[in-house]
């Protein structure tokens, strides 16, 4: 009975996607097309475009995806948690003391190490 | 069979269609009032040709972005250019599906109607589930314009919007910690039961829960301050620089779905979604929770539309009032206020609304 409820999300969900095609396919009827040299090419605010696009960029975002990944499982962890908190009282508060108390560690470790750091 | 389809599909639909049209009616008038909003804190009138003081503006604007060519460069990924706006808008038209817009309920033959789409036991982690999908939609048109200049805005807009969802996601362990539910109805009636918001939840006040969701919202929206994805004048418009026509109007009508969706979330988390401003005073709950007692149940729900209207309101009222008072942030001040600050606030936050809890409890 209780994943009957997923399926207006569902029926929701499929709504949302055809709804930007339906509206590209109206807006082809309408609208002009016509493609011109110039006009397809890369917009480098006029000027002819030069180099490299998908060269190097810099490495701290490859170091914010990491630390993202493990804050964010942490956030999920912490959900499951936060819902059944009344029942688990002071034994869930030491717990997740705990859990929080080693994650801090890492925290306080990448923010010496300079992860944090933008450069 | 004919009821249970009238109530998992037809029922369902009609909602879904309601929905859409009314978002798409708000993001209308939102981009005028922003207008309007900006131009009167700058001393200027705004737009006020189209229409009795510019109402139709944003109409004309719709209309102009459906005739205008659209271009798709030589150089992209056809495919992935042509999915990213799908992408974008996707999770933030489905994310509406589990948010109470008022309670009370009216009858249509022997089906209930209620103000929602859909109440499902998991609504707040379904909603930052899909949200943080929108970070996918960016990084696509970022990448696949195979453009300088979109390139960059993508890398930004990803790292910012990652950033933030920590912050994000530290600030509802509190709420769901107080309502023991993640089911946005019950979060409301929990709000109901304690007889105030969890704004003014005692002993411990979730001022700064409220503080934390709403400038992460913020950043999450790419909203002024901290628009860096699309900082006009470093990126041009950032990762939607090669995009014109229809598919630009869906970036640009989902960052304001987005905006509408962080309000709807302040409302329902914090400032108890359709209950009524009561001040505290008891008395006041009983006539202001239906303006139309003779309608009964769908009275109700249309008085809860009305409270639930007021608090969007004055969520995005903010939001626009932040755009016009404050410059943008520099990229590293705002990594380091995602990463340095939120997060420790976040977690202590968390910490201290457990030891609240307890010490309420006794």
């Amino acid at each position: 009975m209780t994943s009957v409820g997923y399926l207006p999300i569902l029926i929701f969900i499929l709504i949302a996607l055809a709804f930007p095609f339906i509206a590209f396919f109206l807006a082809w009827f309408i609208r002009p097309n016509r493609p011109e040299a110039v006009k397809l090419e890369r917009y480098e605010c006029g000027i002819e475009s030069s180099g490299e696009v998908w060269g190097r960029y810099s490495v701290q975002y490859y170091v914010i995806a990491v630390l993202f990944l493990i804050f964010d499982v942490e956030t999920v962890f912490l959900f499951p948690w936060a819902v059944r908190y009344d029942a688990l009282g002071l034994f869930g508060l030491i717990e997740m003391g705990i859990f929080i108390l080693i994650l801090v560690v890492a925290y306080a470790y990448a923010w010496k190490k300079g992860a944090l750091e933008w450069a | 069979m004919s009821e249970t389809l009238l109530r998992f599909v037809v029922v369902p639909v009609a909602q879904i269609a309601v929905v859409i049209a009314a978002l798409l009616l708000i993001v209308v008038y939102l981009v005028l009032l922003e207008r309007k909003i900006n131009a009167f804190m700058q001393v200027r009138l705004g737009p006020r040709r189209v229409g009795w003081h510019g109402l139709l503006q944003t109409v004309a604007d719709v209309i102009k972005l459906f005739t205008k060519e659209d271009i798709t460069p030589r150089h992209v990924d056809r495919l992935v250019f042509l999915l990213a706006p799908v992408v974008i808008i996707l999770p933030a038209l489905a994310a509406f599906a589990v948010i109470p817009f008022s309670g009370g309920s009216f009858r249509v033959g022997s089906v209930g109607v209620r103000a929602w789409i859909s109440d499902v036991n998991v609504g707040l982690l379904y909603l930052l589930a899909i949200t943080s999908l929108g970070v996918f939609g960016v990084v696509m048109a970022g990448w696949s314009s195979n453009s300088k200049y979109p390139m960059l805005g993508g890398l930004r807009s990803a790292a910012q919007m990652v950033s933030y969802e920590v912050p994000l996601g530290l600030s509802v362990v509190s709420i769901l910690m107080l309502a023991g539910t993640a089911s946005l109805v019950g979060i409301v009636q929990a709000q109901e039961s304690a007889g105030r918001w969890f704004l003014f939840w005692t002993p411990y006040p979730q001022i700064l829960g409220l503080f934390l969701y709403f400038v992460s919202g913020v950043a999450e929206t790419n909203r002024l301050p901290f628009d860096l994805p699309e900082a006009e004048n470093e990126l041009v418009a950032g990762f939607h620089t090669e995009y014109s026509g229809m598919k630009f109007a869906f970036f640009f009508l989902a960052e304001y779905i987005n905006m509408v969706l962080v309000g709807c979330l302040v409302a329902v988390l914090f400032f108890g979604g359709w209950l009524p401003v009561t001040f505290g005073i008891p008395g006041l709950r009983e006539p202001l929770s239906n303006f139309f007692p003779f309608w009964g149940g769908a009275g109700a729900m249309l008085t809860g539309f009305f409270w639930f209207g007021l608090k969007v309101f004055l969520v995005l009222f903010l939001y626009l009032w932040m755009r016009a008072t404050y410059p943008r942030y520099r990229y590293d001040q705002l990594m380091r206020l995602g990463w340095k600050v939120f997060i420790p606030l976040g977690l202590g936050h968390v910490m201290v609304t457990a030891l609240a809890i307890l010490v309420r409890r006794g």
